[in-house]
C-alpha cells in the first residue's frame, strides 16, 4: 500500500482580487493512502467543496499543489471522477447513453466496442440499475439518478472517486441505502475515496478518517479523526456500538463546541 | 377477446379525445362561418360569405394542381413555390443563425461586439430590406430569399445565445471531467442542452418567414401564394383572396407545428412545445 497516494500540499484558495478577495482556504495539508475512505466535514460555507474541486482540478488552487500518485494534478480528468451533489445527469441521454458517454470517451483506444459496451453494462449492475437501462433520468427517482451518476463516476476507473455531498439530495431512507452500497463497492474495488459531507453519521459510518475543517473564512484542517472501526460495519449495529458513539461524540462536539456558529 | 376489448377501449379514449379537444374548436368554427355569412348576406355587402367564396373558388379547390402556364397554376403549386422559398432562406438562417448564435453565447467579446447590433438590426421590417436586396442581387429571387433569411435569422441568434449561455455549469463540468474536446463538447453537450431554445428560436423563426415571404412575393411577383392574392386584388376577385389566406394561416400553422414537433422528437421531450 502506498503511503502518499493522493497529496495536497499547502494549498491555499482566494477567490476575488484586492479588496473584495475572500481567502476561503488556508494551508490545507493532507495525505491519503490508496484504498483509504476519506470524508471533510464541515459547516456549510467553510470551504469543503472547493477542496474537492481543487482535488478534481475544476479549480486552481491559488497557492499550493496537489498530487496523485506522483503527478501534479493540472486540470480536471477522468482519473479524478466526480459525483456531483446533484448528479448531474445530461437529461436528453438515457441511463445507459449517461454512462456510455463516459466509456466511449475514456476508453475508446484501450476497448472495442464489444468490451466498452459490456463495461457499461457492468458498471450499471454493479449500482443495480441494470433494469432502466432505456430510461431517462427524468423517469428515475432522485436516488436511482445518483445510483447511475455513481456509476458513470466508477465506470471511469478513476484512481481516486470523488463524491462532492452525494447523499445531501436524498431523503434519509435512500440516503441509506446508497451509503451502505458505497461501502460494497467500495471494498470490492478497494477505491481511494474522497467524501464532502455534513452529515455526522455518514462520515463515521463510510470513513476510515474524518478530515474536519474550521469555519471559513480561512478554513483549514482542524482535526483529523481517524476512525477504526472493523469493517464490514453495519450501521444497525452501529447504533449501539460504543466506539462508534464515541466517533460519533468526537465529531459533533468538533463542530458544535468548537466551532460553533456565531 | 382482449383485443376486441383493447380496440374498444381505444375507440372509448379516441371519443373523449375527440370530445374534448375537436368539439370545442369545431363548434366556435361553425359560429363564425354562421355569423361572416349573415354579416355579408345583405345585398350591398363587399365582402362574399362563405358560401359564396365556396362557389366562386370551386374550381380552386377541386384542382390545386392545374397548370396553365405562367403564373396561372393550380393553389397547391402557388403554395409550394412559396414554401420552396422558405425552405431556402430558412435553412440558410439556421445555418448561419445557430453558428452566430453559439459564438454569442459562448464568448463574451463577441456578445459585447455583435449583441447591439444585432439589438437594432432585428427591428428592421422584413420588407424594408427588398429595396435594398433587389438593388443588390438585380434578380427578384435572390431578394426574396434574402428576406427570409434576414427576418428568420434573429430570433435563431438570440434563442441559441441564450441557450448557450444557460447551459447548467454542472454539464459543463461533466464535460471537462471526461476531458471532451471542443468538438465533443459541443456536439453531445452544448447542441442538446442548447436545443429546447434553439427549437424555440426555429419556431419563431419559420413563422416570421412565412410573414415575411407572403409580403415580399406580392412585391416581387412570379408564382407564389403571396403574388396570387396581390393579382386576385387586382381582378377583384375577393372570393380567391379568402381562399388563399385560408390556405396562408394553415400552412404557417402546419409549419409552426412541424418545427415543434421535430424538436420534441430531438429534445425527448424536454422542448417545451
Amino acid at each position: 500500500m502506498k503511503e502518499k497516494f493522493l497529496e495536497i500540499e499547502n494549498v491555499n484558495m482566494i477567490f476575488g482580487q484586492g479588496a473584495k478577495a475572500t481567502h476561503v482556504l488556508k494551508d490545507v495539508d493532507l495525505t491519503v493512502k490508496k484504498g483509504e475512505f476519506i470524508s471533510i466535514i464541515g459547516h456549510s460555507g467553510c470551504g469543503k467543496s472547493t477542496v474537492l474541486n481543487i482535488v478534481a482540478g475544476l479549480l486552481n488552487a491559488s497557492s499550493g499543489n496537489v498530487f496523485l500518485d506522483g503527478k501534479e494534478v493540472k486540470g480536471p480528468g477522468p482519473d479524478r471522477s466526480v459525483v456531483f451533489q446533484n448528479h448531474s445527469l445530461l437529461p436528453w441521454l438515457t441511463v445507459y447513453e449517461n454512462v456510455a458517454l463516459a466509456v466511449n470517451k475514456a476508453f475508446k483506444g484501450k476497448m472495442n466496442a464489444k468490451q466498452r459496451h459490456e463495461w457499461i453494462l457492468k458498471s450499471l449492475d454493479m449500482v443495480h440499475m441494470s433494469h432502466a437501462l432505456d430510461r431517462l433520468p427524468s423517469q428515475i427517482s432522485g436516488g436511482m439518478k445518483q445510483r447511475v451518476g455513481i456509476a458513470r463516476a466508477l465506470s471511469l476507473e478513476p484512481k481516486v472517486l470523488l463524491l462532492d455531498e452525494p447523499f445531501g439530495a436524498l431523503d434519509a431512507l435512500t440516503r441509506a441505502h446508497l451509503q451502505d452500497e458505497v461501502m460494497r463497492i467500495q471494498s470490492e474495488l478497494n477505491s481511494t475515496v474522497l467524501m464532502i459531507t455534513h452529515d455526522v453519521d455518514e462520515a463515521v459510518l463510510l470513513s476510515d478518517r474524518i478530515v474536519m475543517m474550521t469555519n471559513g473564512p480561512q478554513a483549514k484542517i482542524g482535526e483529523i479523526l481517524e476512525v477504526k472501526l472493523p469493517r464490514p460495519r453495519d450501521r444497525i449495529e452501529m447504533a449501539d456500538n460504543a466506539e462508534y458513539n464515541h466517533y460519533r461524540h468526537e465529531v459533533l462536539h468538533f463542530l458544535h463546541e468548537k466551532q460553533k456558529r456565531h | 377477446m382482449s383485443s376486441q376489448l383493447l380496440s374498444k377501449e381505444k375507440f372509448k379514449i379516441l371519443g373523449q379525445y375527440g370530445k374534448n379537444n375537436l368539439l370545442p374548436p369545431l363548434f366556435v368554427m361553425v359560429i363564425l362561418l354562421l355569423l361572416w355569412e349573415w354579416l355579408t348576406s345583405s345585398t350591398g355587402s363587399t365582402l362574399p360569405g362563405p358560401s359564396r367564396v365556396i362557389e366562386d373558388t370551386w374550381e380552386l379547390i377541386v384542382d390545386p394542381f392545374y397548370d396553365y402556364g405562367g403564373t396561372d397554376v393550380g393553389m397547391g403549386w402557388q403554395l409550394l413555390a412559396s414554401l420552396e422559398r422558405v425552405a431556402y432562406g430558412f435553412f440558410l438562417a439556421v445555418v448561419v443563425g445557430v453558428s452566430l448564435g453559439v459564438l454569442v453565447g459562448q464568448s463574451t467579446l463577441a456578445m459585447r461586439g455583435l449583441d447591439p447590433i444585432f439589438q437594432v438590426l432585428r427591428t428592421v421590417p422584413p420588407l424594408a430590406w427588398l429595396p435594398l436586396s433587389l438593388a443588390g442581387f438585380q434578380d427578384s429571387q435572390p431578394s426574396a430569399l434574402f428576406v427570409i433569411f434576414i427576418t428568420a435569422i434573429w430570433p435563431i441568434i438570440i434563442n441559441t445565445s441564450v441557450g448557450v449561455r444557460n447551459i447548467s455549469e454542472d454539464y459543463r463540468n461533466v464535460a471537462r471531467v471526461l476531458n471532451l474536446n471542443g468538438y465533443e463538447y459541443f456536439v453531445k453537450i452544448m447542441l442538446p442542452a442548447a436545443a429546447p431554445y434553439i427549437f424555440s428560436g426555429l419556431r419563431i423563426g419559420v413563422g416570421l418567414s412565412w410573414l415575411a415571404i407572403v409580403a415580399a412575393e406580392m412585391l416581387i411577383g412570379g408564382v407564389g401564394i403571396g403574388f396570387f392574392i396581390w393579382d386576385a386584388w387586382n381582378s377583384s376577385n375577393i372570393s380567391e383572396i379568402v381562399l388563399a389566406l385560408i390556405y396562408v394561416g394553415v400552412v404557417g400553422f402546419v409549419l409552426d407545428r412541424s418545427v415543434a414537433f421535430v424538436g420534441n422528437r430531438i429534445t425527448r421531450g424536454t422542448s417545451a412545445s
